[in-house]
């Protein structure tokens, strides 16, 4: 990228909230259906039919906003965005204009080392609309109204990124804290988050924005990073060659790695926003915001900070455990325990335990482990009852099943050996057994030491103490 | 005794539960009586004699097994064709639903069906309630049973004028502007609009959300009452509808403080309709009410207030008739844009059409301020002088319509004209008052005029046992021989 330029980025992002019923009806609010199963006359916009606002929707919407620390209003306002597409039943989508429900929020962002605030201009609730399906064989197009009405919240950020990397790790960020909310499934593979991503350019130094271009159908984390270096480089080439900015409505393509343009701001709507007439304002008491306000949980960044501070993490293990609500959530109780040292939990939860849970594609909570039985197992090691090698046969059974990890090491005989006179029987024998060995050593291959001690542990069957065989074998050599 | 068809909702019931006639025969009479004179009047756009004979059999059946019936159980209701009937066409009197089934019933119509109220019928209007003669149909103009050379008023004339022809005693219309009350007066029938919010707007086809009201019509004072406490109440389907049950009054106006505002009695209005109504105000007066003089200064900028605020929001209702998913749908080999402007184009009258772009344009940004913004503003005013208003008095009586019925025809070319018809009733759903519309005499030509009696919100039954005094003091009100 070219480096007269800094480019300014500012980013709408649409999340699905995962409430039971759509938010104007009772229609469940469910993905993967089949086509036009889950409608009614009120979502298909059916003459006559009428609008009921559904409350949990607002307290979804007031939760995010207290996460990303808004000012909350109350008053619920609706207003109608009237505009034209056969995927709106009604020809206008019930939003929020002038009063969002949230507003003037800021998030914190880790990107690098670096914590970066971004602020939030505003969240609205809105309803989804249809889905459009181009079918080649008919060449027509079809309508599947399931998406109409299912609840959306938009949240707007101020233009305060500065990079694709930035814009990438924001939009991480909001989607860890929807899921740490419980508020939306956020998944962008299945369009649960879809995001509008605003550039322009100025130069370095400069005070005042440029002219920004808005690209749409940006739909997954890599798409926000092309399309934002894409964007910025199309926008530099033209300010090179002396020309000027339109203000654009274009459509990222990802798949061809371009953006397309649509719509230039003489062409732009007027949506003729007013107030719905059918819905009148909602009120959301200071008590129950309150009350939705301390159902507020530690969010992801501020979760990383802590870990790393206070645990002497390093940064990448401290956002691997805080992206998963779940496994952080699962990492603090046994930190809470207070038996072992954090920076071992964190070592096992991303290492073996997670690798396990990636070949059962599970989370932590699908499976028999609790935190008691980690940190007993933690404690087993630093006893130097089994072995690390032994501790990897123990995890996988106390995830399977629920049983103590000292049940596991008596059942299967995994108790480390420590006693030297058993192990010197050891030594002696595969001494005997590796006279070849034993010969280069003489001959000043000293490194045949580690061969003679993988031996060594193999006929122990793993259960040797380390480092008393290591010492054991070491004097028997010197002996020789 | 008089014909069946001639009888009341009251009388009929009153019959039929002493078990002197059945409810086969009371609907038989109401569909005898729709084939005799509707060639004449026009008011129906659907007659649904079989449902209407298989739902009297249904009320028939229960009486003679002992079960109890409903309190409008065999009572023939004909309903405007802007509320959904399930399985029965709702075309809004357009080209554009004249196909229309709805699949479901408005809430209105789930509870006159447990009621046990026979729908006989369909009834024409302007086309989505918009017009204030009935002559907006894409269908049909519809006939004043008094005089079928003139308008029966709109927009719920179909409802109106077969009420007054006796083809049903019950039907209900809407009200937005003055739609049930306007036809009521013309027709000389009882219309009532009820309060904003007191009856559910589930299943009214939308012409502007926050003024919409269904309302009912009769031939007496009583027969509104009834049909009226079996449509309100609060409705989880509409959020904008409010708890509440209806208690009759007792048919008194003694000490009732009656207010007469002097914009309602200017030089718009004529001379004969003046005469009447304050005639009608003097015999209330006579029965022991009080009658004060008031001011509603802001009534002359009602009228264009009210045709801001409803054009801006049936231009946003009236955006779904796209053509993609029901109703008239136009050109689909073309472009999107050509499929929805052969649609719109095709598929609305004039009327409709000058309304949706006049709602388009206050709506627009640039002029939202100058326009909806004000009027909204203008509302809050109207509303606010209504209530200093009953700080002095209990209800207002005005006028319906500053003229009795015009001819067919006579304004169909001066929307102005026929915007200025409604004055004095817009008003009170920019208010969201009650209205009641009471028959007060004939003019010179033998043309019903329309007394309007309104009161503070959810006041049904102050204003209802006003027209009852009012009813029983002149004797009664007249009925149209055909």
């Amino acid at each position: 990228m070219n480096k007269k330029y800094e480019v300014v980025i500012g980013l709408e992002v649409h999340a699905e909230l995962n409430t039971k019923t759509k938010i104007f009806c009772s229609c469940e609010n469910r993905f993967g259906a089949g086509v036009n199963s889950l409608c009614c006359p009120v979502c298909m916009g059916l003459p006559g039919t009428l609008p009921t606002l559904n409350e949990k929707v607002v307290e979804s919407a007031i939760r995010m906003g207290q996460a990303l620390g808004c000012t909350i209003n109350g008053t619920t306002k609706q207003d109608r965005k009237n505009y034209f597409y056969p995927d709106l039943p009604k020809a206008y989508q019930i939003s929020q204009f002038d009063v969002p429900l949230c507003a003037n929020g800021k998030l914190d962002v880790l990107v690098g080392d670096e914590v970066k605030t971004v602020g939030i201009t505003r969240i609205h609730i809105e309803e989804d609309a249809g889905k459009l399906i181009h079918d080649d064989t008919m060449a027509d197009t079809l309508c599947d109204y399931n998406r109409c009405g299912v609840p959306l919240i938009e949240i707007v950020s101020e233009p305060d990124l500065r990079s694709a990397d930035e814009a990438k790790a924001y939009l991480e960020t909001i989607t860890t804290i929807l899921l740490y909310l419980g508020i939306s499934d956020a998944k962008m593979q299945e369009g649960n988050v879809r995001c509008d991503v605003n550039v322009s350019l100025r130069p370095v130094g400069a005070s005042e924005f440029g002219t920004r271009c808005e690209m749409k159908n940006v739909n997954s984390f890599g798409a926000v990073y092309r399309a934002i270096v894409y964007e910025a480089e199309r926008q530099a080439k033209i300010l090179d060659e002396g020309g000027v900015i339109e203000q654009q409505t274009r459509r990222w393509d990802d798949a061809k790695g371009v953006s397309v343009l649509m719509r230039t701001k003489e062409d732009a709507q007027d949506y003729r926003y007013f107030p719905d007439p059918d819905l009148l304002t909602f009120v959301v008491s200071d008590e129950r915001i309150a009350q939705l306000a301390a159902q507020c949980p530690e969010l992801p960044t501020a979760k990383t900070l802590r870990y790393m501070k206070d645990y002497g993490l390093n940064r990448d293990d401290a956002s691997l455990l805080s992206l998963n609500k779940v496994r952080a959530d699962f990492f603090d109780t046994c930190v809470k325990l207070g038996r072992c040292e954090p920076k071992f939990i964190s070592n096992w939860l991303i290492g073996d335990v997670a690798r396990i849970l990636n070949e059962k594609r599970c989370e932590v909570c699908d499976t028999a482990l609790t935190p008691e039985h980690l940190v007993e197992m933690i404690e087993l090691i630093q006893k130097g009852t089994i072995s690390n090698t032994a501790a990897k046969t123990v995890v996988e059974e106390i995830l399977n099943r629920d049983v103590s990890p000292a049940q596991v090491v008596q059942e299967k005989g995994l108790a480390q050996i420590n006693d030297s006179s058993a192990l010197e029987a050891v030594v002696e024998k595969v001494l005997a057994e590796n006279a070849k060995a034993v010969a280069d050593y003489k001959n000043g291959k000293t490194n045949v030491l580690g061969f003679l001690l993988g031996q060594c542990m193999r006929a122990s069957k793993g259960q040797a103490n380390p480092g008393t065989l290591k010492e054991l074998l070491a004097k028997q050599m010197e002996t020789l | 005794m008089k014909e069946l068809y001639r009888l009341s909702a009251a009388e009929l019931s009153q019959l039929l539960r002493s078990k002197q006639v059945s409810a086969r025969e009371i609907a038989q009479a109401s569909l005898d009586r729709i084939a005799a004179v509707e060639p004449a009047v026009d008011a129906l756009l659907d007659v649904t004699g079989e449902q209407a004979l298989a739902a009297a059999d249904q009320v028939d059946k229960a009486l003679a097994a002992g079960e109890e019936v409903g309190a409008l159980a065999g009572i023939p209701l004909i309903v405007k064709d802007n509320i959904c009937t399930k399985h029965v066409k709702t075309t809004c009197a357009s080209r554009m639903l004249e196909n229309f089934v709805p699949p479901y019933n408005a809430t209105v119509m789930e509870k006159l069906e447990k009621a046990g109220a026979v729908m006989v019928g369909k009834a024409n209007m302007d086309e989505f309630a918009m017009g204030g003669s009935c002559e907006n149909s894409y269908f049909k103009p519809t006939k004043n049973p008094w005089d079928t050379t003139r308008v029966p008023g709109g927009s719920s004339g179909g409802s109106a004028a077969a009420v007054a022809a006796c083809e049903a005693p019950l039907a209900l219309g809407s009200d937005t502007g003055g739609s049930v009350r306007c036809p009521a007066s013309f027709c000389g029938i009882v219309g009532l609009k009820p309060t904003y919010g007191a009856v559910s707007r589930y299943g009214l086809v939308a012409f502007a959300s926050s003024l919409d009201q269904i309302g009912p019509f009769g031939r007496t004072v009583e027969d509104v009452e009834l049909l009226f406490s079996a449509i309100c109440g609060q409705d989880m389907r509409d959020a904008t509808s409010k708890p509440y049950a209806y208690q009759a009054k007792s048919a008194s106006v003694k000490g009732l403080k009656i207010g007469l505002p002097k914009e309602y009695y200017g030089p718009g209005i004529t001379a004969e309709v003046k005469e009447k109504v304050l005639a009608a105000v003097k015999t209330l007066q006579q029965q022991g009410a009080e009658v004060v003089e008031i001011s509603l200064p802001s009534t002359d900028y009602a009228l264009a207030a009210y045709y801001i605020i409803s054009s801006a929001e049936a231009s946003s209702n009236l955006a779904r008739y796209d053509g993609v998913k029901y109703g008239y749908s136009g050109r689909r080999d073309g472009s999107l844009e050509d499929l929805y402007l052969s649609t719109r184009s095709e598929g609305f009258g004039d009327e409709v059409k000058r309304r949706i772009m006049l709602g388009t344009y206050v709506l627009s940004s640039g002029y939202y301020d100058a326009y909806y913004k004000r009027a909204k503003l203008l509302q809050k005013m109207i509303g606010q002088e209504f209530a200093k208003a009953f700080t002095q008095c209990d209800i207002i009586a005005t006028p319906v319509n500053p003229t009795t019925a015009f001819r067919l025809g006579e304004r169909c070319n001066d929307p102005l004209q026929m915007y200025a018809s409604d004055v004095c009733t817009v008003t009170v759903n920019i208010a969201g008052l009650p209205g009641l519309s009471v028959p007060c005499g004939m003019d010179s030509a033998g043309l019903p005029v329309g007394l309007q009696l309104i009161g503070t919100k959810f006041s049904e039954n102050t204003l209802l046992a006003a027209g009852k005094v009012y009813q029983t003091a002149c004797g009664g009100f007249a009925v149209k021989e055909m």
